[in-house]
């Protein structure tokens, strides 16, 4: 049903093509067309059209409930948009189930986490897709594979085996994102990785997410607040507001001023018609 | 008996020595094993609660160590052991299920009529029995997942549907156990050490598929954070309808039992008090009724304690009349204990 991570992934068959896409036929690993999404009367997403290059980091921005999270649960298939379709590798795809997607190579990290916290970390860090060994699971093998992983990444926790509701909020965010990073996902998509984090656990995600670029054959979306951040890590960034991307700029032209500007004028733009309407 | 029972998911496989029942994967490393002790300190004390009770009664009555009287408490426990294996799953989900004792009560109706009326032979029959209890908690899983009903109304509902009908089939005449089944019902309830024999093996399953395997690590999930477990890809719906078919099973074994053991079916066996002592049973052994964690062994030493205590006052001749009393307090000093560990528990571990 779910395969057990294994590892590093392997290295891509072909060269991977360097970030903003080569000129290949069509570069997008992840191509989201005229995506739109309502909630009964709400309309979270209006005509999204979104595209993400093989090994390129792309970073998603604008304000609390601008539909940011809303188009991360579509892309991993936890929730099905309204209107619109999603190409991969460039065919066309319906994900059934956060499972379908996942065995397609796509993984997230929710912004809730998704950790239970009465489960150990090595639990949490293998849900659903545990190691077993005919039905018994096979906890020595997840315990052993856990710690390398955490290790690895730099990440501090007392012990594997404490449940999740011990350990600090960053703590917790950095399992989340160990978990999706070591699933064997080529993409990976990240809402808000970096909240609850301290400065130093921030670093370890943001070298995290660095190291997978390096590596070039996975691709990520990451949605943040702190556009610093964005704009040091991500390739190229988008901006949603009121459910529409209104931004897409490579990272390299444009800035936290240009970015910042933006969202206030926004604001300002929402304040002025309340006034004007009162 | 107890003490068996609570080794046992420890020496199944030989992998894991250092694993706390019902606490997946909790093992030796210097945090873990602080853990451990912790979470068996849980069973602990219910377990010296028995220990206590067993002390306590044999020294007032004589008679309490007797076989007959062994026996007599092992049959009064086990049912409430074998209950409360589905209903552990079920709490640990987020779920109840109040139709189990009515289940129960029907099942060995369904056994006659199948046999008497239909001539079905009498494994078949009892098979069927254990087929319906299936069907039950589908039904059961169905109204309160796909319709929405949460399950304390469902299955208030569902139990009672089935009450009207097991009386109305019957005439609320009790009936005789068909002799073609009166041969396999030895090994099911009617020799001594049956249903207790049951009651370990079901024991010691049921806290396997809980700590070692990925269902029961997926009910912990689905309790713990059910929108986690749900975006993690954990399918929660057959989680929830799997836990109400294992219950509702469960219930519809333990009414043949007892009818075998009674000799007798009877449209009273069953209903409400079974259930809820089953459901005593579990919170008693560490249980929690808002989900996410539980233990098998911890709802058996539960269940223990209430036989023990049910067939010691009896045996000590308490009349019928304040029974109730005893009993009620004992619960609620046994759980305000437990809450109170608890807290200080949680207030030490920061």
């Amino acid at each position: 049903m779910t395969t057990p991570a294994s590892g590093q992934p392997a290295e891509p068959a072909g060269a991977p093509s360097g970030a903003g896409g080569t000129a290949t036929a069509d570069p997008d690993v992840l191509r989201a067309e005229h995506i739109s999404k309502r909630f009964g009367a709400v309309t979270a997403l209006r005509d999204v059209n979104l595209h993400l290059a093989r090994g390129e980091v792309l970073g998603l921005i604008g304000d609390n409930g601008a539909g940011k999270s809303t188009l991360l649960k579509i892309l991993c298939g936890f929730q099905r948009p309204t209107t619109g379709r999603i190409l991969l590798h460039g065919q066309e795809v319906t994900f059934k189930s956060v499972d379908h997607a996942r065995s397609l190579g796509i993984d997230a990290v929710y912004q809730d986490l998704a950790l239970i916290n009465e489960l150990t970390v090595f639990h949490n860090m293998y849900l659903n897709r545990e190691h077993v060994r005919g039905p018994l699971l096979s906890n020595r093998s997840m315990r052993r594979e856990a710690r390398k992983h955490l290790d690895e990444m730099g990440i501090q926790i007392p012990s594997v085996d404490v449940a999740v509701a011990k350990l600090s909020g960053g703590q917790r965010q950095a399992i989340a994102v160990a978990r999706s990073v070591y699933s064997d996902a080529k993409i990976l998509l990240l809402d808000e990785p970096l909240a609850a984090m301290g400065v130093k656990e921030g670093a370890i995600i943001l070298d995290l997410v660095q190291d997978l670029k390096r590596r070039g054959d996975v691709s990520v979306i990451i949605i943040a607040h702190n556009y610093g951040q964005v704009l040091e890590v991500c390739d190229r960034v988008n901006l949603v507001q009121h459910g529409e991307i209104t931004l897409d700029k490579m990272s390299r032209d444009t800035s936290v001023q240009e970015l910042t500007e933006l969202v206030v004028a926004e604001y300002r733009k929402a304040m002025e018609a309340r006034q004007h309407n009162a | 008996m107890s003490e068996t029972a609570e080794r046992a998911p420890a020496s199944g496989p030989p992998a894991d020595p250092a694993l706390a029942p019902g606490q997946p994967g909790a093992r030796a490393s210097s945090v873990g094993r602080i853990g451990i002790r912790l979470i068996q300190q849980r069973e602990l004390t219910v377990f010296i609660v028995a220990v206590g009770l067993v002390i306590y009664f044999s020294s007032v009555s004589s008679s309490f160590f007797t076989r007959d009287d062994l026996v007599n408490i092992s049959q009064i426990i086990a049912p409430l052991a074998i209950i409360a294996c589905g209903e552990v799953f079920l709490l640990i989900c987020g779920e109840l299920d109040l139709s189990v004792g009515f289940v129960y009560g029907f099942a060995p109706f369904l056994m006659h009529y199948l046999i008497d009326f239909y001539s079905v032979p009498a494994i078949p029959a009892m098979i069927l029995c254990l087929v319906f209890g299936l069907v039950f908690g589908y039904i059961n899983g169905f109204i309160t997942i796909a319709l929405g009903v949460p399950s304390f109304i469902t299955t208030l509902g569902t139990g009672l549907i089935l009450l009207g009908f097991t009386l109305v089939t019957s005439n609320a005449y009790p009936a005789l156990i068909p002799e073609s089944a009166v041969g396999p019902g030895h090994w099911i309830g009617t020799y001594a050490w049956s249903m207790i024999t049951w009651a370990i093996v079901l024991v010691i399953f049921f806290q396997i598929v809980l700590s070692r395997t990925r269902w029961g690590l997926h009910t912990v999930a689905v309790g713990g954070n059910i929108l986690g477990a749900s975006e993690a890809g954990i399918k929660v719906k057959r989680i929830k309808y799997g836990n109400f078919m294992i219950t509702s099973t469960l219930g519809a074994f333990v009414g043949l039992q007892v009818a075998f053991q009674t000799n007798s079916i009877d449209p009273s066996s069953g209903g409400y008090q079974p259930m809820f002592y089953a459901i005593a049973a579990a919170v008693i052994g560490g249980t929690v009724l808002s989900g996410g964690s539980g233990t098998i062994v911890g709802a058996f030493l539960g269940a223990c304690v209430l036989g023990i205590m049910q067939g010691g006052f009896t045996l000590i001749g308490i009349s019928a009349n304040p029974l109730g009393i005893i009993f009620g307090g004992a619960i609620l000093i046994a759980m305000i204990v437990n809450v109170q560990f608890t807290r200080l528990r949680n207030a030490g571990r920061t």
